[in-house]
């Protein structure tokens, strides 16, 4: 059974207003959703709250952030240079393709027909897990929600707490036919076990391991990942490999500026004050962790958004996944309609720019501008003002096409622009209007029906019919200040 | 008394008036000359959908002592062009506001929304797309652009009002009122302070209602789904009106209340001060 057809390929994905209807109707999901992001949301306040100075944290952040990405490529070659001092590979990967095929190689010198997981969504962008899967390597997730989705074949629905959208005892459902225990209660404390029995073989038997990083450190040629469940330390630890694959976006200039972020990522993303594990390596130590140790540096579309002044600070993002949580939007719809593995508001600027504005251009408008991603976002990310210039690039691409008269939306957008180019043309548009939805306007005053894109509007809620005298009419009856002189 | 001004300010000046400190003598005589001039910025659709808002504001601001004004050549300040992406089309009318408006004293606008646009949306279209004259132009018209109930409040220096609404009321704290202009306690100063006015609390006060403009249509279902989440917690107030400074809010939760014979009206907050024991708003007739 799954729990959400989803594909999290912007190229084949659907449009988000369709991808939504099947979500909408479905109750358990929403129920889910909502649930899991209102007890996040709840201790976020909480702990965000005890901090005086969480504001000045977010501007240091923002600030490091910007820093780092404007001198992206020094730190980078400086990342680079340290962590290969310090017994490191270092890979550099133009785009997923390139990717994928130097984390295959580097598993076909070690002979590896098995690899272990620590969650990544860098991997999920490039699809790893299949493309491995095809050449004959199979990939274990070992992060709770990553088994739970992997074994239910299941797609992430969110960047932080991946399964999300399912709940307890579907998580029991998954587990008792995926892993033969058909006695399994849906107790929390029983299905952790079943996880962690089927995890300890794992990490026995093999070793090679394949990472993510939150951070990597120039100055140090450090990795740092952060993790609740101690899944990413076994694999940090047991395995005599370690691939690490990370967006170029990544780095940060020095180890100090981990105070920074590491306060403000845990009470963003999970609601604790620090994340139970928090590891951090260099290179390759011997006798101590992975003998063998490399990084993927992946660029896939992230140096030309870097290139773009306005668009830039999407890529500060630290993937806390506090915007999700605060969105009005995807607190109905879940993350799989956004048709990517990078959901709600920064998946929404995020995943347009990766595909190079030529699919999920229905994400930019998948946001009613509530500004609440941005007033949570721990490193500033304006989002609400990276989708309205992503959306004037989408209204650009179709000021091109002839297909654009055939838009109600469009039409109307440019024949509005006309009419308020001019008072009395919008004052006879709005003369024609009141006689237009005149033929609408139901005895009570009200619309209960319209046609074409208002039925939009009337599917759900009525519209009060124009009234009989707009404001500027009354007003130029009524002249200014009455018992002074008129104007 | 009520009628013909604010009693507050009226005390005040009556007060400082019969003061012995003559400087205080001098500066309240030029206060109660310098008549206080508001320009109208009623904004499209409340001029097309909502003009008894536009109407409450001007029985408000006239009853406070001030001179309001309209300009009979405004539209619209480009919001809808600028969130759907038509940012050169936003441009022409940011530009229209900014020439129509740059003589005005002050300029009062009663949507919050619109203010935001102008705050948040000008700078950045008249920096890619206008010229040196026109950026300081809006840099110098800016500061005198107000929300209604900063205008009030931080203008004005008013929180009562005089205004009388025997009702248990609900206000909406719209997202641009919220986030974009910080408007916090203002709306809630200006309520407490209406006679006969029962306020009543919402949870989730900060969550979007689902409007967001072209977004309502675009993403018909998935507004519709915010707002039946916004609903309950506003009709779970048991109001008999739903206030906010924002007309789009209120379009879109009253045309649910509507559809739904939820029992519950919206009014603009204008029309809350405006009303009067004499005068009550048109809603409630």
């Amino acid at each position: 059974m799954n729990y959400s057809h989803a594909e999290l390929d912007p190229r084949k994905a659907l449009p988000f207003p369709k991808a939504v209807l099947p979500v909408l109707r479905n109750p358990q999901l929403r129920k889910n959703v909502a649930h899991a992001i209102d007890v996040i949301q709840t201790k976020r306040a909480r702990l965000v709250a005890e901090k005086d100075d969480w504001q000045e944290l977010r501007t240091a952040a923002s600030a490091i952030r910007a820093h780092a990405l404007e001198n992206l490529g020094a730190y980078l070659e400086q990342f680079e240079e340290r962590c290969t001092a310090a017994g490191g590979t270092v890979h550099w990967a133009a785009d997923a393709d390139e990717a994928r095929r130097i984390i295959l190689d580097l598993l076909r010198q070690e002979k590896a027909s098995e690899v272990i997981k620590i969650k990544t969504m860098t991997s999920a962008e490039i699809q790893l897990n299949p493309f491995l899967e095809a050449n004959g390597v199979s990939a274990f997730e070992t992060d709770l929600a990553e088994i739970i989705l992997q074994l239910g074949g299941e797609e992430p629905s969110h960047i932080v707490v991946p399964a999300l959208h399912v709940n307890r005892s579907q998580v029991r459902e998954i587990f008792a036919r995926r892993m033969g225990l058909k006695n399994l209660s849906d107790d929390p404390k029983e299905l952790t076990n079943a996880a962690r029995t089927y995890l300890r073989q794992k990490f026995l038997a093999i070793p090679t391991a394949i990472s993510g990083a939150n951070f990597l450190i120039a100055e140090t040629g450090s990795v740092a990942v952060v993790e609740s469940e101690g899944n990413g330390r076994m694999c940090l630890t047991l395995p005599r490999t370690m691939i690490t694959l990370a967006g170029i976006e990544k780095v940060l200039p020095r180890f100090q500026d981990l105070e920074v972020m590491l306060q403000l990522l845990a009470r963003s993303a999970t609601g604790e004050r620090m994340n139970p594990y928090t590891s951090l390596w260099t290179g390759v130590t011997a006798g101590d962790g992975p003998q063998s140790f490399h990084v993927v540096l992946l660029d896939n579309e992230r140096s030309s958004i870097l290139a773009k002044a306005k668009q830039r600070q999407t890529l500060k993002c630290i993937r806390c996944a506090a915007c999700m949580n605060a969105c009005p939007v995807y607190r109905q719809t879940g993350g799989h309609a956004y048709g990517s593995v990078y959901p709600g508001p920064i998946g929404a600027i995020l995943t347009p720019q990766l595909m190079q504005m030529k699919f999920a251009q229905s994400l930019p408008y998948a946001s009613s501008l509530c500004g609440a991603c941005y007033e949570v976002c721990p490193v500033k990310i304006n989002i609400p003002d990276v989708l309205l210039e992503l959306r004037a690039q989408v209204v650009n691409q179709e000021r091109g096409r002839a297909a654009r008269y055939f838009d109600p939306m469009y039409v109307g957008l440019r024949v509005a622009n006309l009419l308020f180019a001019k008072a009395w043309l919008f004052h006879v548009a709005q003369r024609l209007g009141r006689i237009g939805l005149g033929l609408y306007t139901r005895k009570d005053g009200w619309i209960h029906s319209l046609p074409g894109i208002g039925a939009k509007w009337t599917q759900t809620r009525d519209l009060r019919g124009l009234p009989d005298e707009s404001f500027h009419e009354w007003w130029a009856k009524r002249g200014s200040q009455p018992g002074k002189e008129g104007k | 008394m009520r009628e013909l001004g604010h009693p507050v300010i009226l005390c005040n000046r009556q007060i400082v008036l019969l003061s012995n400190n003559i400087r205080v003598r001098v500066y309240a005589l030029r206060q109660s000359v310098a008549v206080m001039r508001a320009s109208l910025f009623i904004t499209c659709y409340n001029d097309t959908l909502y003009p008894e808002t536009g109407r409450a504001v001007v029985r408000l601001l006239e009853r406070l002592g001030v001179e309001v004004d309209f300009h009979a050549q405004q539209t619209c300040c480009g919001q809808m062009h600028a969130n759907t992406g038509f940012r050169g089309e936003a441009f022409s009318q940011a530009k229209r506001f900014v020439r129509l408006y740059q003589e005005a004293e002050t300029v009062v606008i009663p949507s919050s929304s619109c203010v935001a646009m102008m705050r948040d949306q000008y700078p950045g279209l008249f920096e890619e797309l206008g010229n040196e004259e026109l950026r300081r132009q809006f840099a110098a018209l800016l500061p005198r652009v107000y929300e209604l109930s900063e205008f009030l409040i931080d203008r004005l220096g008013v929180e009562d009002v005089g205004a009388y609404f025997p009702h248990r009321v609900v206000y909406h704290a719209s997202c641009h009122g919220v986030r974009a202009l910080h408007l916090g306690e203002r709306p809630y100063r200006l309520l407490a302070k209406v006679r006969g006015l029962a306020l009543a609390t919402l949870e989730n006060v900060d969550r979007c209602c689902g409007f967001g403009g072209t977004f309502s249509v675009k993403n018909a279902e998935v507004s519709s789904a915010m707002l039946a989440v916004k609903l309950q917690d506003v009709i779970a107030t048991g109001a008999e009106y739903c206030t906010a400074l924002d007309n789009s809010c209120l379009m879109h939760l009253g045309g649910a209340m509507h559809r739904q014979y939820a029992g519950m009206k919206t009014i603009h907050l204008a029309e809350i001060l405006a009303s009067t024991e004499d005068a009550p708003a048109e809603a409630t007739l």
